[in-house]
């Protein structure tokens, strides 16, 4: 047999092993109950099978029907772009404001076409005196200004 | 009945015109603009972005500046359509075809002005409609029980995915993903921890801003900078505003009619104002004289879609004020906003809140009129904002999201699971799944849920009760017709054709 349609291919079997993921886990950790008093895993085991069937008819599908390849992966601004962010979350404490938007703004414009150190640095100071002017002083919300070793 | 919406209507201005409601009603117009006109950066993504600003303010100003924030992107999206050519939002698609050659034609002066006169009346129309038509939808709703709640549930979920694009199937895999992912937390039966895999920060589930600028915000971003493109901006500036007597006269009928289309699309689940727009497009060139002018800058060509897009806009608030059932994602957001500040969408908001749902209808008015007053004049601004390069821009868009979503908790883990979300979001994409109605899904998920348990019980585990009771009976044969339709090669094809003109 051959996969006539890359992408319903993929779709398919995401849903299929998510359906019974969910069907088996909720199945084998919580309590089922009846129709009439359903248990917490009444709704998910039974959601599960129905994602599970869904992901079967896309993947049958994705053998009977041409359809388009699955487009190239762009690894450099995925990457990048999802480290910038869950890097600022995560420095936020220990860096503060401005060591946390430094990281922000320099791991992003990296994951971008073009890098240019001088731009990226105008760019960072105007974002830390943004963050401070409207979050900050305008909405008061409780961020470490400064890397905690510093304060 | 008419006293009484007067009577409503005037307590709904009392609200919206008091000095801080403008105010805030103002900032969200703003903002919404300044974020609509960024091109790649949709509503969704722009409401789920700003939506922490408005935690600390009261429901009603909440409420207010979101709307605000959801005409004020769309607004500016038309905007990007016609300077740029690259649309600025989905539902302004269609307006870069005639907007963007009146533009090149010199003429981006008036296309602009007639797409906010054409806005600004259906936004008016709709406003209208929403205060007439909300009351008596509400009050039936109040009757419904859980299996008539259950089976509303199903139908507009059914009709979110056949009136999107794509795959029907995947679609409503989609949705059922984002009712299982709503499940994620504590069990409010049992109180037991589910899918938690004891991580503490899910044992509240996830929340739908964290998924939304993931999905939306995020992955938008990660799209956009796949795709190495150099856009040709009308940075030259734009002179002569004012549309002539003649493209007054041209567009008139164009605005009248995509105001009705709108209105009437607006309230179906699904993509009610993307839909309208479409709509409106096709049937502005079909009752044209001259329809080789449409794609060449014909005037109708951006006064209906415009007026369409508006009004679906508005009136899409409609299911969701009365049923508190989302149509978009965008209002899925909004039934977010309205349960972070401690109120239970649904029917009984009009009676228990008054001031908060007659003063939202009532500043969707006002914040129409703001735009209009505010855009024209400002658009030399947004001409501007338009030429910043997006190297700079989509790190500025980040620091937004990211403190936003940092803010929601003041714990990292809530941008954890948005970046999980922005990577899935760009499988997604990649995949040809719709995000939409998963967040449909994602919001509906546990109501789901507890109106199933509720009618089961009540029923004592008989599950035809959705088929024995009216009303439920009638969302159910609705939603197999809906889902019948649809499958038909013939309707799937045309289906396929409307929507064509969006890839």
């Amino acid at each position: 047999m051959r996969i006539k349609s890359p992408k319903d291919f993929w779709a398919g079997l995401m849903f299929l092993a998510v359906g019974i993921f969910v069907a088996a886990w909720a199945a084998m950790h919580y309590q089922m109950g009846t129709a009439v008093r359903m248990g917490p895993a009444y709704f998910p085991a039974v959601l599960g099978g129905l994602q599970a069937v869904l992901g079967l008819a896309i993947l049958a599908g994705s053998f009977a029907l041409e359809g388009p390849k699955v487009e190239r992966f762009y690894f450099r601004p995925l990457v990048m772009i999802t480290l910038a962010c869950v890097l600022y979350g995560y420095a936020m404490k220990p860096l503060g404001l401005v060591g946390a938007t430094a990281v922000l703004v320099y791991v992003s414009a990296a994951g971008g076409h073009e890098f240019n150190w001088k731009e990226v640095t105008i760019l960072y100071i105007a974002m830390i005196l943004m963050s401070v002017l409207v979050f900050v002083k305008a909405l008061a919300l409780p961020f470490p200004l400064w890397p905690d070793a510093l304060s | 009945m008419d006293t009484s919406i007067l009577h409503n209507l005037a307590l709904g201005f009392g609200v919206a015109v008091t000095p801080i409601h403008l105010f805030y009603a103002l900032i969200g117009c703003l903002l919404g603009t300044l974020i609509g006109v960024l091109p790649g950066i949709g509503s969704v993504a722009t409401i789920a972005m700003l939506l922490p600003i408005t935690f600390n303010l009261s429901p009603v100003a909440a409420l207010i500046m979101l709307a605000g924030i959801y005409y004020g992107a769309q607004y500016g999206g038309s905007t990007t359509s016609i300077l740029v050519n690259i649309p600025g939002e989905a539902t302004s698609v269609v307006t870069c075809l005639d907007g963007y050659q009146m533009a090149r034609q010199g003429r981006a002066g008036p296309a602009l002005a007639i797409a906010a006169i054409g806005s600004f009346f259906a936004g008016c129309v709709a406003t209208l409609v929403i205060a007439f038509a909300a009351p008596p939808l509400a009050e039936v709703a109040l009757k419904f029980g859980p299996s008539e709640y259950f089976s509303l549930m199903v139908f507009g979920l059914i009709a979110a995915t056949a009136l999107a694009h794509g795959s029907l199937v995947k679609a409503i895999a989609m949705v059922v993903l984002g009712l299982l992912l709503g499940l994620i937390g504590t069990d409010v039966n049992s109180g037991v921890l589910r899918f938690t895999f004891d991580i503490p920060e899910l044992s509240d589930g996830i929340g739908i801003v964290v998924v939304a600028m993931g999905m939306f915000g995020m992955t938008e971003i990660i799209v956009n900078l796949d795709l190495k493109g150099e856009r040709e901006v009308f940075t030259k500036k734009v002179t002569h505003l004012f549309p002539s007597k003649q493209d007054l006269k041209d567009s008139w009928a164009a605005i009248l009619r995509g105001t009705a289309l709108g209105s009437m699309l607006g309230i179906l689940p699904g993509g009610g104002a993307l839909l309208s727009s479409f709509g409106s497009y096709t049937l502005e060139k079909k009752l044209s004289r001259h329809p080789e002018r449409f794609g060449k800058g014909a005037i109708q060509g951006v006064a209906g879609p415009e007026s369409a897009n508006n009004a679906g806009a508005q009136t899409s608030f409609i299911p969701m004020l009365t049923l508190g059932i989302p149509s978009n994602a965008v209002m899925a957001l909004m039934i977010g906003a309205l349960m972070i500040q401690g109120i239970a969408p649904g029917p009984q908001v009009m009676n228990e809140k008054p001031e908060l749902f007659w003063g939202l209808i009532a500043s969707m008015w006002v914040g129409n009129a703001m735009l209009v007053v505010l855009n024209l004049p400002l658009i030399g601004m947004w001409v501007k904002l338009l030429t910043v390069p997006y190297r700079f821009l989509f790190p500025s868009i980040l620091v937004f999201m990211t403190i936003g979503t940092f803010s929601l908790s003041n714990n990292p883990f809530d941008v954890l699971i948005m970046g999980l979300f922005g990577v899935l979001g760009y499988i997604f994409v990649k995949l040809e799944c719709e995000p939409a109605p998963m967040i449909l899904g994602f919001i509906l998920g546990p109501l789901m849920e507890e109106n199933l348990r509720r009618a089961m019980l009540l029923s004592r585990g008989d599950p035809s009760v959705f088929f024995t009771k009216p009303i439920s009976a009638a969302f159910m044969i609705a939603s197999i017709i809906l889902l019948v339709i649809v499958a038909l090669p013939a309707i799937r094809k045309k289906r396929e054709e409307v929507f064509a003109e969006e890839v």
